[in-house]
């Protein structure tokens, strides 16, 4: 057997899985379609770590949301990823909805959520001055947080990989063959790979890749949900996630900072045919604005700097789908939201099913390590930190991205650094070039150069996340 | 810390002129902080003609014409950090600046002319939905990849937006074998200059659709094409209108922003219409001894005005530096009136002036056969036809002495009233 672990997908559930796998003592590789982790899903996503309360109790949800919650300042301290757990609200217009909060408030209790309060109209807006008039009452859970999603996954990724775990980017698996004591894999190109237990993080293709293991007992629809994304400036409008009440036939958009201080609004949910539609609609764009206003007005739109998509894997059985349908081989299905706040118990939670089903020893490696190698981030340090840096390392001293104040070298880093970026997304989201207000319009070229010069590339061949996403056509006559 | 008298933020064409200024009014000192690896800015990239009717009485390309102030510089001695990032400035008049070379500095100014020029709005500021695939990129950034880096971001490309980058580009790319296929603007009228709209479209066959816009982007590794539609009176797109338009790139040209982050640090009032600081007849801002000129303070339509703009600004800054600023306390405000969105400078102390200073300020519509006036606590001090004017093209009065001395009130007012009207 070339391995005894093959995890298939690089979103957060895949990458998280691999770090937890990684502390042992096995062969594991993360099988991945796409050129990037966190390509698809765990991009596009609210960055909340929800407080757990919302979920059926006695769900998978429910348990790993709650668990994953308590377990995500520890991971993200180790990983060196932004969390910040500014507490969640959730905001009741009318006694219809009080009730609702109530009824959340109870769910809350059931699933072990730590601190919750039901807040009156007074309290709340003592908290979030800016919510429109008419509040009668919040739910508050203060174990709420924001993170950012491909970052965490980003780092997870890594620090499997520091750990031995191998990463198979643009690995397309087609085809699951069971062979004695274990499987074989075969890609798009034909290569194949032979392992003693099978993962099945792959999101929106869950239930195709458990169908090639011969388990159909699922299919995963992809439901939408839209986003706005507005500039830092906009940032303070709310310090708190603020829900609204979901009522029925609609759970509500939210208004929430992002964890690298800008602000949202969205998500809507649709259900959509083609699990590759993360297109922005003219109407989903109304639809998020309109229903934003109901907790919170007066943003402006032309503050905003872009829009964007995601598709949330919802399971056909209503929950989280972590089993093994066939020995050796595991789902980790299905795992829509709250599967971001879940991700470090879903990892440890696909460990442990492993352990159980004896597929493989779980020994302990030696030397195994649980963080990450800091991160350089030019645009958190004091001015004293910066000069101390770049006397250390003048290559810290040139400033690529001007809205964000990214420098070369965290550049050159992050295209370094183990499962490091290949494409300009991928650079964009390990540091954060081209995610200001310019959008990239300012660094976009040098990135393009930067990325050709350490990949030992054509610039024509740098594309924006693979594929055929080429960012330039040719040279100038 | 090191004490310069005047450090001037940004070494395109406003930072280089005002640097120059502030030399030639007597500060020995200067420095010019810039952060890309030459002086020029945006011009290095403009390699189309049509620079320096107005100062040269000729026409430059961009780049010739910046060369004209980069031999300036350099004949006064003036020194220029390149390669070198501000990323604050304290109200107090320390900047804090990072390069290779020198790492994190810190330098106390007599006076700051911030000049940091301005950045192109994306697609995000407009709302356009869709895919999110490669080949969408503003006009700006297209074009330093063609004239900069040698590279084509596309082959079949829709334009929009009809401002002035918005079509040198369209004629860039078809002179470089691109098709451009049209060009989109939303209002019912260009935002470019006539001469433009002329030599880079009509001239090549381009069309201009106005009143349109886009309103989805397909593809989705690369841009496959975009869905336009022509737009009603309140700009909302007329569904039974869309059109689907293959291409493989979507370049934008949907309005610029002065570049403001760091005067937001240093509190400096910004005037929410220009998004640039208040200032007043010598280009200071409401921080007293930081000055702004150029596109910072509003977008112009030709670099010659940012020229001439940045020479007051060095000149104030200069004489900011060497206590030598004239200050009676008599001052107006100025305000704009009827049809125009905004005036700089947007305070005046009369007896302050040089009588080289303008009232710059741009209309809020197409008008046509008006009279524009210039008001003294609503007292018509001046007036003069405008037969036509457009929000694309920047207007103008001279201050001069006779105008200067009647602005004994407290406001100037700067608007239009129909010709024929009382």
């Amino acid at each position: 057997m070339q391995y005894d672990v093959i995890v298939i997908g690089s979103g957060v559930t895949g990458a998280m899985t691999a770090y937890h796998l990684s502390r042992y003592q096995l062969r594991v590789a993360v099988l991945d379609k796409n050129l990037e982790p966190a390509a698809e899903t765990s991009s596009a996503n609210s960055g909340i770590v929800h407080a757990g309360y919302d979920a059926k109790p006695g769900s998978m949800k429910a348990l790993l949301n709650v668990r994953g919650n308590a377990m995500m300042g520890d991971v993200c301290a180790k990983l060196d990823v932004p969390f910040k757990r500014i507490g969640s609200l959730v905001v009741a217009f009318s006694e219809d909805e009080a009730k609702t909060v109530q009824e959340l408030y109870e769910s809350g209790v059931k699933n072990g959520v730590p601190d919750m309060k039901v807040l009156n109209a007074e309290e709340t807006y003592a908290k979030e001055p800016g919510l429109q008039p008419g509040v009668t009452c919040a739910l508050y859970a203060p174990s709420a947080g924001i993170v950012c999603p491909y970052e965490l996954t980003t780092a997870a990724l890594e620090v499997a990989c520091v750990n031995g775990a191998e990463y198979l980017r643009q690995t397309e698996v087609t085809a699951i063959e069971k062979i004695d004591g274990g499987y074989r894999l075969t890609d798009a190109k034909g290569t194949t790979y032979e392992t003693r237990v099978v993962v099945n993080a792959a999101g929106l293709y869950a239930d195709a890749v458990a169908a090639m293991a011969g388990d159909t007992s699922f299919t995963i629809r992809p439901r939408k949900g839209e986003y706005i994304l507005f500039e830092k400036s906009m940032g303070k409008a709310v310090s708190h996630v603020v829900f609204q009440t979901p009522a029925a036939g609609s759970k509500g958009v939210l208004v929430s900072p992002t964890v690298d201080g800008n602000l949202y609004i969205g998500p809507n949910a649709n259900y959509v045919e083609d699990k590759r539609d993360t297109a922005t609609t003219y109407e989903g764009m109304n639809e998020i604005k309109t229903c934003s206003a109901k907790s919170v007005g007066g943003l402006d739109m032309r503050l905003a700097i872009t829009n964007f998509a995601g598709l949330r894997a919802t399971p056909s059985t209503g929950d989280f789908i972590l089993n093994e349908p066939a020995p050796g081989f595991f789902n980790a299905a299905g795992i829509e939201s709250p599967g971001l706040s879940a991700a470090p118990a879903v990892g440890e939670y696909v460990v442990e099913l492993i352990r159980k089903s004896g597929a493989v020893s779980l020994v302990e490696k030696d030397g195994w390590t649980a963080s990450r190698e800091p991160v350089i981030r030019f645009r958190e340090m004091s001015t004293a930190e910066r000069a101390d840096l770049v006397a250390r390392d003048s290559r810290y001293g040139r400033i690529i991205c001007r809205c964000e104040t990214v420098t070369e070298q965290e550049i050159r880093d992050a295209i370094r650094r183990p499962a490091g970026a290949r494409s300009v997304d991928g650079v964009k989201r390990r540091t954060r070039s081209g995610m200001g207000k310019c959008q990239g319009g300012f660094c976009g070229p040098r990135v393009v150069d930067i990325l050709a010069e350490e990949l030992g590339c054509d610039p024509t061949e740098i594309t924006k996340f693979g594929g055929a996403s080429y960012m330039l056509t040719g040279k100038t006559r | 810390m090191e004490k310069r008298s005047v450090v001037v933020i940004g070494g395109g064409p406003a930072g280089l002129a005002a640097a120059i200024a502030a030399k030639e009014n007597g500060c020995d000192d200067v420095l010019i902080l810039e952060r890309d690896s030459n002086v020029g800015g945006i011009l290095q990239q403009c390699i189309h003609a049509g620079f320096g009717l107005h100062i040269f009485g000729e026409e430059l390309t961009g780049p010739e014409y910046a060369s004209r102030f980069h031999e300036q510089v350099d004949a006064l001695g003036i020194e220029y950090k390149c390669d070198t990032m501000v990323l604050d400035i304290s109200a107090d008049r320390v900047v804090t600046a990072v390069n290779t070379k020198d790492g994190v500095i810190q330098i106390e100014a007599g006076a700051i002319v911030l000049a940091m020029g301005c950045r192109e709005r994306s697609r995000g500021a407009v709302g356009i939905g869709g895919t999110r695939p490669a080949g969408i990129y503003t006009a700006g950034t297209a074009q330093r990849f063609v004239n900069i880096e040698g590279y084509m971001p596309g082959k079949k490309i829709v334009i929009l937006g009809s401002g002035d980058i918005g079509l040198i580009m369209a004629r860039r790319m078809t002179l470089e074998g691109a098709e451009v296929k049209m060009v989109l603007e939303v209002m019912p009228y260009s935002g470019g200059l006539k001469r433009n709209i002329v030599q880079c479209l009509d001239d090549f066959g381009i069309p201009l659709r106005l009143s349109h816009t886009v309103v989805e982007v397909r593809g989705r590794e690369r841009v496959e094409g975009v869905v336009v539609a022509q737009v009603d009176e309140k700009r909302q797109p007329i569904p039974e209108t869309f059109e689907y338009v293959p291409c493989d790139t979507l370049l934008l040209s949907v309005g610029l922003i002065p570049e403001n982050e760091l005067s937001a640090a240093a509190d400096i009032d910004i005037n929410r219409v220009t998004n640039g600081p208040f200032v007043d007849q010598s280009m200071m801002t409401h921080t007293p001894g930081i000055f702004a000129c150029g596109n910072v303070v509003h977008v112009h339509d030709l670099v010659d005005f940012v020229t001439i703009e940045s020479r007051l600004a060095g000149r104030g800054a200069a004489q900011f530096a060497l206590g030598q600023r004239k200050e009676s306390g008599h001052t107006l405000d100025v305000k704009p009136g009827f049809g125009v969105r905004y005036v700089v400078p947007s305070t005046i102390d009369p007896s302050a002036l040089h009588y080289d200073e303008k009232f710059l300020f741009r209309v809020g519509d197409v008008y046509r056969n008006m009279i524009l006036e210039v008001k003294n606590d609503g007292e018509v001090v001046y007036s003069k036809r405008v037969m036509q004017a457009a929000p694309g093209e920047m207007e103008s009065v001279e201050i001069t002495k006779q105008l200067a001395e009647k602005l004994t009130g407290s406001t100037v007012e700067i608007g239009l009233r129909p010709a024929d009207a009382k």
